[in-house]
């Protein structure tokens, strides 16, 4: 007791009323759009204006993805699910466990359910998964252990199954470049995964521009300079703090003239809960299709580590953005990505692309048949 | 952070809380769904196993006893868990009797360890001491320029050569003896645990500089991952604590909660905003209070002292209570507020704060209406609201770029605030403390001296307010029945 009292009680009116007056103006501004209200619309209404809107020139969409490009620096070895395996042991305790048992037992599903958890598939996704499992064991559909597994194995893969995973890539005419659009929290490797890309797709025979929007975290720029320098292309960069809506306006605009096909946008890592920078963000995706250039991809990176806050994530980033794929960063190591499921299945946002390390041909095409599998490498 | 761990676990106390008696099946229920939530949150499944089995012991203890209230021991049961597997003790730093102070940071690729050392750094200078960074991360370009840029901006010297990480270490800390630093902070390259040859790297550069604290950096938002993260870190370099980055979003914090419990080492620092003093000791014990939505209102209080000053906040909160606060009282009292963080951050650490409100997402420009339409009053108006009729509300209006329904709302509640604070200010107990103290008006003669200077007030116990009369308790202790009042706020 004592003077921490006056503070408290300050601090809890003073909050309390400031918040409750805000919210009621709120409420009311949205009930009415009355005039004179100077908070800022929320940004994230319209926004499905572009992307989605134009199947017609499907036809001709080249299928961009690079078949594991022939990079000198680092011959790819193996498939996907070999260049996985070395840090899938995630089911093995589980697989293990079910062939263990001459039955399927109800310590049969905990397992499983453990093996699903720790995978960070989480629980609402894992008890749909089982609960499927567990009727056609009861149906007696179901007998073996190893069938159970198979089960399971079949059930997430056909959760993964059908969606487009191409880079979307319009052939436009010369002077309106097609714009990739990168975001997503920070660290999870916006700048990394725009400077193995760039490599590719140069090596495949596009024309790249990078444009640093990443104008807030120190020396983001010269990080997107050094892969720009790998890759030989050009690298369009504001002052620190600059709006990063000019400097990928810029970045478009200098693309246009110099007939380059493709800009790949970095953009500052940002919290999804941080409304002012998520509004800032949405602007930047906005105003990047103002001018010569199309957004025809926006990709949220993801890193493969995360826990159920991915899904969040996804979510938030794509009311904004109208987020088109996700690109799973970090899967090598002990990462499981498991997070992929529920994006893919409550959010219908496919996974694009993934980084199993560090090289530039560590960035290739999800699969999810070979990342399932993966899982059940027993 | 830990908002939604919170908003779960609170769901599932205010079912039990109630209850007079627990049956076994009542356990079960509110067990499965604790696990549920910490399952959802993050927490390690090993983690949710062994807390889950010691809840369950308490909670059955408490229904077989009898004992008065059960529903409440199962609070305290879950309460005493979190702050358990948090880590008990915030971990006090201490310093080499042979400086420098040698700081190790390790962590994955982006968990935000140069981001951290700066954040460190920029904490070690508020508490006196003459930090030195050394950039040893020489594998993702532009990195040390990162720590460059950033050691300008906190005015603490960077140390770094191009050639060899182990060697720039050794050197950087020969460079900080020469100036005479007392704490060096080593930022090192993100590695995979797996990756031998890099953990081996950081093995080395640590038995180069042979650091008093290795600090491990984890992402708030790892998944079940982050244990195996720390158990690998833990084995190659002995970890001395733990440096939570990004906080501020709203990932459930499960990790935090995980990795003390299995590799025994304490959260020591969380990072909570962009800025670079937005970093803080980790307190658990605070930490489990606010998980549970019981609030924290010992940071609140440290940050509150920080933004005003004593006598400032005595005088305004005598005002408060005895209904004397003007509108021009809050606006000054919104002004120090801000010097204490972000609304939203404020309204997370407040016991019992109506869900609705601590879900709405509060922008501190969402404030400046109300500021446009109090600096748009006149002097009197500020005193006595209630003389805003007609023209007067038209102009205030105009002047602040609001409508005349935005003042009239402004104005109502505040009338509203004012009587409830007054009751609460009336249901005290004058006359407990010691001696008075005059209430002081407003600094700067802005007009608002209404209060009438002299007027006696106990000073032992703060403003005669009584806890238990009026309603409002502090948190922590059984049964926050949730914020005075609150006439006029939106449901």
């Amino acid at each position: 007791m004592g003077i921490e009292f006056f503070f408290l009680i300050l601090a809890v009116f003073v909050v309390a009323f400031g918040i409750g007056v805000v919210l009621l103006n709120r409420r009311k501004s949205v009930g009415q759009p009355g005039p004179g209200r100077p908070t800022p619309p929320p940004a994230r209404l319209p926004e499905s204006e572009t992307l989605v809107a134009e199947p017609e020139v499907d036809s001709g969409v080249a299928p961009v993805v690079e078949e594991l490009p022939a990079v000198e620096e680092e011959p790819p070895a193996g498939t996907f699910r070999e260049r996985l395996a070395k840090a899938r042991s995630t089911f093995a305790g589980a697989i293990a466990g079910v062939l263990g048992r001459s039955a399927i037992t109800d310590e049969s599903f905990e397992d499983l359910e453990e093996a699903l958890l720790r995978a960070d598939v989480g629980v609402a996704i894992a008890d749909e998964l089982l609960s499927e499992l567990r009727v056609k064991v009861a149906n007696k559909e179901i007998t073996e252990p190893s069938d159970l597994l198979d089960a399971l194995q079949a059930e997430m893969t056909a959760r993964l199954v059908g969606s487009d995973r191409s880079l979307n890539f319009e052939p436009f005419e010369p002077g309106n470049p097609n714009v990739w659009m990168f975001v997503g929290v920070n660290g999870v490797g916006k700048t990394t995964t725009i400077g193995k890309l760039a490599k590719q797709q140069v090596d495949s025979g596009r024309s790249v521009l990078l444009a640093a929007g990443d104008t807030f975290r120190a020396a983001a720029a010269e990080q997107l300079a050094a892969w720009a320098e790998r890759s030989d292309v050009d690298v369009v960069r504001g002052a620190d703090g600059a709006d990063p809506s000019s400097v990928i306006f810029d970045g478009v605009e200098k693309a246009a003239a110099n007939k380059i096909e493709l800009v790949m946008a970095d953009t500052a890592g940002r919290l999804h809960t941080k409304s002012n920078l998520m509004d800032e963000l949405g602007k930047v995706r906005r105003v990047a299709d103002k001018g010569a250039g199309t957004v025809t991809e926006t990709l949220l990176v993801i890193d493969a580590t995360t826990g159920q806050n991915g899904l969040t994530q996804a979510r938030e980033f794509g009311e904004v953005t109208n987020v088109t794929g996700v690109v799973l960063t970090k899967l090598d190591g002990s990462a499981k990505g498991g997070i992929v499921f529920a994006i893919e299945t409550e959010l219908g946002i496919p996974v694009k692309l993934v980084g199993i390390g560090e090289t530039i041909g560590d960035l290739i095409d999800f699969d999810p048949e070979e990342f399932v599998s993966a899982l059940f490498e027993r | 952070m830990f908002d939604n761990l919170s908003n779960r676990l609170e769901g599932i106390i205010t079912k039990v809380r109630g209850k007079g008696r627990l049956t076994e099946s009542d356990v079960d229920e509110v067990m499965k769904e604790i696990r549920t939530a910490l399952l959802e949150a993050d927490v390690n499944l090993t983690v949710v196993r062994s807390i889950c089995n010691r809840i369950r012991e308490h909670a059955l203890g408490a229904t077989r006893s009898k004992a008065l209230d059960p529903g409440q021991q199962v609070v305290k049961a879950v309460n005493d868990e979190l702050t358990r597997a948090l880590g008990g003790e915030t971990l006090a730093i201490k310093y080499a009797s042979k400086p420098p102070t040698v700081v190790l940071m390790a962590g994955l690729q982006g968990s935000g360890k140069t981001t951290n050392s700066a954040k460190l750094a920029a904490w070690f200078k508020a508490q006196g001491r003459n930090p030195m960074m050394i950039g040893a991360d020489l594998q993702r370009p532009a990195a040390v320029e990162q720590l460059r840029t950033l050691g300008r901006q906190i005015d603490v010297p960077v140390f770094s050569e191009p050639q060899d990480p182990i060697l720039t270490a050794t050197k950087g800390l020969e460079e900080a003896k020469r100036l005479g630093r007392d704490v060096v902070i080593v930022d090192t390259a993100g590695r995979l645990s797996i990756d031998t040859e890099m953990m081996e790297q950081v093995r080395l550069i640590s038995g180069a500089v042979n650091p008093d604290y290795t600090f491990l950096v984890i992402d708030a938002m790892t998944g079940q991952d982050a244990v195996q993260t720390a158990e690998a870190f833990h084995n190659t370099l002995k970890i001395d604590g733990v440096i939570m980055s990004k906080m501020d979003g709203d990932a459930r914090g499960g990790a935090a909660l995980s990795v003390k419990e299995v590799i025994g080492r304490p959260i020591a620092f969380a990072s909570t905003g962009e800025k670079l003093d937005e970093f803080e000791q980790f307190h658990p014990d605070r930490m489990a209070s606010r998980i549970l939505g019981m609030g924290d209102m010992l940071t609140l209080i440290e940050q509150a002292e920080k933004a005003f000053t004593e006598d400032q906040a005595e005088a305004a909160a005598t005002k408060l209570m005895e209904g004397q606060f003007t509108l021009d009282d809050f606006l000054e009292q919104m002004q120090a507020l801000k010097k204490m963080g972000s609304l939203g951050g404020l309204m997370s650490m407040m016991p019992g704060m109506p869900k609705e409100l601590k879900n709405a997402k509060i922008d501190d420009n969402d404030l400046k209406p109300i500021e446009a339409i109090i600096t748009s009053m006149t002097t009197q108006e500020r005193t006595f609201p209630t003389i805003i009729q007609g023209t007067r509300r038209a102009r205030i209006a105009a002047g602040s770029g609001t409508t005349v329904a935005d003042v009239n709302r402004l104005v109502k509640q505040f009338g509203e605030m004012q009587k409830m604070m007054k009751k609460m200010g009336m249901a005290g107990k004058p006359g407990k403390g010691k001696g008075g103290k005059g209430a002081k008006g407003a600094k700067g003669g802005k007009g608002a001296k209404g209060a009438k200077g002299g007027q006696k007030m106990p000073k032992g116990l703060p403003l005669g307010f009584d806890p238990a009369a009026s309603g409002f308790q502090i948190p922590g202790l059984p049964g926050t029945p949730g914020m005075p009042g609150m006439p006029g706020l939106p449901r």
